[in-house]
């Protein structure tokens, strides 16, 4: 009698422990889950800008560089020597520093890891792996705007 | 003992048997040898970590994060508060001995082989309470929301980020957002006070009971020679008077450096000013900051950033479990290549962190 019953218990006894086993692992997921969850930080929605002031043409002098908000992000605005004016995102592609313009070296420079690039954007020396993205500079009458590169 | 002493302890005794608690505290001993002088950095280092206790709560009690409202309520501590100025200082200048005296201690149980079988739980602990040491620093360098510590921050939490697959999730859980802004500031105070905090004082525990219940180490020499010619020292009261006295002279120290040279505010952070020059993260980061300008942009296929990242994750690591690979030393031999490790460690950051300072 006791032998024929053995597996039925086993099999009673099987169920019940991946009934148990699951709904342990169902709480602990109900609990982490929520948690996980809390500490991801919700996506902000971001305003879209097209375009931002730099300032009066006359007010910008020629080998100067200055920096704008561009919505949430820093952009640099390089005019030089010779007049012309370019625009990158301020942020070095090494290690999120924000960058400057160095008249003394004729560059663009991070002080964070002396890392260098061009009036092109191009890191021309130093850490930075990969050149500055570019915006649009666009001169309307006296007023100086920078938008994204299309 | 006077006679409420006693009777408030017999009370005490007769509930809970202090006996055991007494014998198990009073029998430790202190080897006496020529490296004795090395054990004494242990107890300062709890002595510092008591001191940022004590200063951290009380800065509490006027700090306010926030992005408008962490640097002025420094600003406050240190021109309103009666001693604020000291207590902050205190802090500041406690923070950096503590990291420096923790690191002496780690270094100098390195070249003892102290880590060796039986204690490398004790190893471990200590370990993983140096990485929360400079946890502490990195985040609470954050909290006055200052220009340098801006940039430090942005910087730090971008080599994490640089991490193949797990780096990006972690860079954002780290900042709470894409950008270091005031979510960042809220997360890093969080850190600092309550997780760090508690996580410590677990490990801090376990350290110490281990090292009671172990008893001190003893050098690799002593093995190799009878017990009876062994010199120890009675821990209690014998060493740690010999400990108050050193941690007195601690104290003087840090109030010297505290008062003589106040630890500085410098500039409110601003998201869209360029990264000053001169740049530097603490001390105790600057040679890894070091190592990470000279390597080139690329080396083969891959960031040179990426590889120097790497490169000292897995040192760390080695580090850490230093004990499970230097199995010559739990033999009781003596093992040369740890010193040599150990001698190329202590020289590469003594000379990048020289470098980085001078530069």
């Amino acid at each position: 009698m006791k032998s024929m019953d053995q597996p039925h218990q086993e099999s009673k006894r099987d169920f019940l422990k991946y009934i148990l086993g699951g709904s342990f692992f169902a709480w602990v997921a109900s609990v982490v889950y929520p948690v996980m969850a809390y500490m991801k930080p919700p996506k902000q929605g971001e305003v879209e800008v097209s375009s931002v002031k730099v300032g009066a043409l006359n007010e910008i002098e020629n080998d100067s560089g200055r920096i704008v908000k561009f919505g949430t992000k820093p952009v640099i605005v390089v005019r030089t020597a010779d007049g012309e004016f370019h625009a990158f995102s301020a942020t070095c592609t090494h290690l999120d520093c924000t960058v400057q313009y160095r008249k003394d070296f004729g560059v663009i420079w991070c002080a964070c890891h002396n890392g260098k690039y061009d009036f092109n954007g191009r890191n021309i020396s130093g850490p930075p792996p990969r050149p500055l993205d570019e915006y649009r500079v666009v001169v309307q009458g006296n007023e100086v705007l920078v938008s994204k590169k299309t | 003992m006077n006679s409420l002493g006693k009777k408030i302890y017999a009370w005490i005794d007769e509930r809970v048997q202090l006996q055991n608690l007494v014998q198990f505290l009073g029998k430790k001993y202190v080897p006496v040898h020529r490296h004795s002088v090395w054990y004494y950095f242990g107890g300062v280092s709890l002595f510092l970590f008591l001191i940022q206790v004590v200063t951290g709560i009380l800065l509490l009690l006027y700090y306010k994060s926030g992005e408008e409202l962490a640097f002025e309520s420094i600003q406050y501590i240190m021109s309103k508060v009666q001693f604020g100025w000291l207590v902050r200082s205190i802090h500041s200048w406690a923070a950096n001995l503590f990291v420096l005296s923790a690191m002496i201690h780690m270094f100098s149980v390195l070249f003892e082989k102290s880590y060796r079988n039986p204690r490398e739980i004790t190893w471990i602990t200590g370990m993983l309470m140096f990485f929360l040491a400079m946890g502490f620093g990195f985040s609470g360098y954050l909290l006055p929301w200052n220009e340098l510590a801006f940039f430090a921050t942005k910087v730090g939490t971008d080599i994490a980020g640089v991490v193949p697959f797990i780096g990006k999730p972690i860079m954002i859980f780290l900042r709470g957002g894409e950008d270091v802004t005031g979510a960042t500031l809220s997360r890093f105070f969080g850190f600092h006070v309550a997780v760090f905090p508690g996580l410590f004082t677990l490990l801090l525990g376990v350290h110490l009971v281990l090292v009671q219940r172990q008893g001190m180490s003893e050098p690799l020499e002593f093995e190799k020679t009878p017990q009876a010619s062994h010199k120890t020292m009675p821990f209690f009261p014998n060493f740690l008077l010999r400990d108050l006295l050193l941690w007195l002279l601690v104290l003087n120290l840090l109030a010297i450096l505290a008062v003589f040279f106040p630890w500085e505010l410098g500039k409110k952070a601003d998201a869209f000013a360029p990264a000053p020059a001169g740049i530097k993260p603490e001390w105790y980061f600057l040679f890894m900051f070091q190592t990470l300008k000279y390597i080139p942009a690329q080396i083969l296929f891959i960031d040179g950033e990426v590889l120097g990242i790497m490169v000292f994750s897995v040192a760390g690591f080695l580090w850490l479990v230093i004990p499970f690979w230097d199995r010559k030393s739990s033999r009781g031999e003596n093992n040369r290549f740890v010193n040599y490790i150990g001698l190329f460690v202590v020289i590469y950051i003594i000379v990048f962190t020289i470098v980085g300072w001078l530069l």
